[in-house]
């Protein structure tokens, strides 16, 4: 981790983006405290108290009540409570809903839960294709689900995927599971604080955010989900979090959290605005110095993440130019980070209908709350070299 | 110069790249992902290519203070190197992967790349010298310590590829390079040196071929024959299990008539027929060699010494050469050695090239 220095340029605010002045505030205030949430005592009470205008805050902004917020170490961990936690739980009612419908594009922290439900314990798991801008296509959801109704279990889709930006029609998706009693659950990481997010104007029955991608500290996140949706518990423990999550409640993180949710969400239209001026301008003004430049994904506009600018630079390798890039003190992705850091063809890519080229030439610049105009020029006047460089290294 | 230093998560690459910064480089550290399925490789300290190895590179650019990546070059590496090694072993011949990799991956592709993206040089852990010559041409010589000297599995190389290279560690001791990478609080001073061939997994190489060669190999089994008689005294299961001397795991049913140890002679491919005959019939008197990779200019004739295997003896020798064929005349014979494996050529500590070798011959006493 460094401090960010007027010579870093910053745009990977996907992977994760700073902590705003607010929830660092709130987050030391509380760290210099003592008490369990779960203590009867009025250090105990104190504490808890922090959790509960956290969950109430949260509440507020995002549109569900604060009953249905259950908080857990991130998006990673609210995606496995939500889909092994619903999936187990609805198959225990009915024993005939195995079926799990989902995206071909989701993040790893779903397609893997997935992956192993259906390895290990007899689910069905479907990945639904997507268009060519990475959006569902909602026929095929129709028809899956036509199928046989009875035996889905759970339908998962991201609300913004986080590679290409594309924004997916869940409230479409609702709207089909809806005929049939299906519980919906989305992936909202990417979403929250970025475009318009309310729980109960959506309709979806779970919903994951993390801190850490919107202002708000690492390892604390949450799934909101329906109080009278039933969820197998993953963790069991001391029964916080509704007996769904056990843990002893991290207060200092969760006041940060909910202070990170509260900014971020307040300022989103005027952050969407500005931010997505600075990706156009980013766009428009790469593609003016590398003509075959061209936008994976959703056009921009209220379809794409406003941040996002997802890149193809055809003959080039993403790593030659990711290194290239972070020479210069420029830094940005090749899509989603990977744990041994070999570069694999991204799945979303693919699914969309790349080819394995393709998948692999792209960079993603994510712009956040403090991308500045300097950055944007910062990548503009570097991008012709770095092009040049990388179609020199190659492969022949 | 700006040097990429390939980091195997060993400590001999560590301990390289930290002496090109201290050299005045600007190093910026790479690991080369070669495995397609890194957890199929070697795990643990003995390998190069998994995942963990990958975390030692990283962990060693941290201490040393260098940007780190990793480069993915598992499609070369299996068209380059492992697909070669199968089909020199369904061939019936031995080969050397580590030269072949040296040669296809680490300074042809890796150099490659490290020159279009603007780098000048890629160093490695090698032990082996590199000095000017005479010409101004640049020499690859044998490392300081002889006992860790690789300078046999560098011989591939070619005046551009050693002319792009930097080897910091051929003047140094593998016992001084440990206690360095302690002094520098490398994590990795203590990793055991790695061995056997990195993508067969668990050493068996019999087994991984078995596995891999499948419809590919000539034969999946045949006899075991005395050679002089001509006597069937065993069966196998494959030709490409066996290489040119090996004793072990011969299981020959037939006890040999003057009672002494067998060896494998010979390997027919076509056939499946292995041959096998008492030490003696080891003895290598002339070699034959093609596909030659000179580090200079390629010599006429020369006497020189030659080495026949990695950490191999040194054999005094009169090489001839005619376009691509090299003619090796053994002045201290050798003993079981197999076509595929590569002879090097030596002047002195001087590497002059090296060639693969196509036959053996023994003149007879």
């Amino acid at each position: 981790m460094t401090e960010p220095t007027a010579r870093t340029v910053y745009l990977d605010h996907a992977a994760t983006t700073p902590m705003l002045p607010v929830a660092v505030e709130a987050m030391s205030h509380h760290l210099r405290g003592v008490g369990n949430a779960n203590s009867l005592h009025a250090s105990g009470r104190a504490a808890r108290r922090v959790v509960e205008e956290s969950r109430e805050t949260i509440a507020r902004v995002l549109g569900c009540r604060p009953g249905d917020v259950v908080f857990t170490s991130g998006g990673t961990e609210s995606d496995n409570l939500a889909i092994k936690g619903i999936f187990w739980a609805r198959r225990a009612e009915d024993p005939r809903r195995t079926r799990i419908l989902s995206t071909a594009v989701e993040h790893h922290a779903v397609l893997d839960p997935l992956v192993w439900l259906g390895a290990e314990d007899g689910a069905q798991v479907e990945l639904l294709p997507v268009d060519e801008q990475g959006v569902l296509r909602l026929e095929s959801l129709r028809e899956s689900i036509a199928r046989d109704p009875g035996s889905v279990a759970l339908v998962s889709v991201m609300w913004a995927n986080n590679e290409v930006g594309s924004v997916q029609p869940v409230e479409e998706v609702v709207a089909i599971a809806a005929e049939h009693g299906i519980p919906v659950h989305t992936d909202a990481v990417q979403a929250v604080g970025t475009v318009p997010v309310d729980f109960a104007a959506s309709g979806v029955d779970a919903l994951t955010f993390t801190g850490h991608k919107l202002g708000g500290p690492f390892g604390v996140g949450a799934l909101v989900v329906r109080r009278d949706l039933t969820v197998s518990a993953l963790v069991h423990g001391g029964g916080q979090e509704r007996d769904i999550r056990s843990g002893t409640l991290d207060v200092p993180a969760i006041a940060g959290l909910a202070a990170a949710v509260e900014e971020a969400v307040k300022r989103q239209p005027e952050h969407a605005e500005r931010v997505a001026a600075l990706r156009d301008d980013l766009l428009r003004r790469v593609v003016e110095v590398v003509p075959e430049a061209h936008l994976h994904g959703a056009a921009t506009g209220p379809g794409r993440l406003p941040g996002n600018a997802h890149v193809g630079f055809p003959d080039c390798e993403g790593d030659s130019l990711l290194m290239l890039l972070d020479a210069r003190g420029i830094e940005c992705s090749t899509g989603s980070a990977c744990s041994a850091g070999v570069p694999q063809p991204s799945h979303v890519l693919l699914a969309m209908g790349c080819d394995d080229d393709q998948a692999r030439h792209s960079l993603r610049f994510s712009l956040g709350h403090s991308s500045t105009q300097a950055d944007v020029d910062a990548v503009v006047a570097a991008i012709g070299p770095v092009v040049e460089r990388a179609r020199a290294a190659r492969r022949p | 110069m700006r040097v990429v230093a390939a980091m195997s998560g060993g400590v001999d690459s560590a301990v390289a790249a930290a002496r090109a910064v201290e050299l005045g480089h600007e190093v910026t550290g790479v690991h080369l992902a070669l495995s397609r399925n890194p957890a199929s490789y070697r795990s643990g300290a003995r390998g190069c290519c998994t995942i963990e190895d990958a975390n030692d590179a990283r962990r060693a650019a941290d201490v040393i203070g260098i940007p780190f990546y990793v480069w993915d070059l598992s499609e070369r590496f299996h068209e380059d190197v492992v697909e070669d090694f199968m089909d020199e072993y369904a061939a019936g011949r031995t080969p050397n992967p580590c030269l072949r990799c040296n040669e296809k991956i680490k300074f042809a592709a890796v150099l490659d790349r490290a020159l279009a993206l603007g780098f000048d040089a890629v160093a490695t852990g090698h032990y082996a010298q590199l000095r000017t010559g005479p010409d101004g041409a640049v020499e690859l010589h044998r490392a300081l310590d002889e006992g860790k000297d690789q300078s046999y599995v560098l011989g591939v190389l070619d005046q551009q590829q050693l002319a792009h290279s930097v080897f910091p560690l051929g003047g140094t001791s593998k016992a001084d390079v440990r206690a360095e990478a302690a002094e520098r609080g490398l994590l990795v001073a203590d990793k055991p040196d790695s061995h056997d061939i990195c993508f067969v997994a668990d050493g068996d190489n019999a087994g991984w071929l078995r596995e891999k060669l499948g419809d590919r190999a000539p034969n999946h089994g045949g006899d075991i024959v005395e050679d002089a008689s001509g006597t069937v005294v065993g069966s196998h299961q494959g030709t490409y299990a066996f290489t040119i001397g090996q004793r072990r795991g011969l299981r020959l049913g037939t006890p040999a008539p003057d009672g002494k140890p067998r060896f494998v002679l010979d390997i027919e491919p076509v056939t499946g027929t292995v041959r096998v005959g008492p030490r003696e019939g080891l003895r290598v008197d002339r070699i034959s060699a093609d596909r030659p990779r000179w580090c200079g200019s390629p010599p006429d004739r020369l006497e020189g010494t030659v080495q026949l295997r990695a950490h191999g003896a040194e054999h005094r020798a009169v090489v001839t050469v005619d376009g691509d064929r090299v003619e090796v005349e053994l002045l201290d014979p050798a003993e079981g050695i197999a076509a595929g494996q590569a002879v090097v050529v030596y002047d002195g500590t001087r590497v002059v090239g090296s060639a693969t070798i196509a036959a053996t011959q023994r003149v007879p006493a």
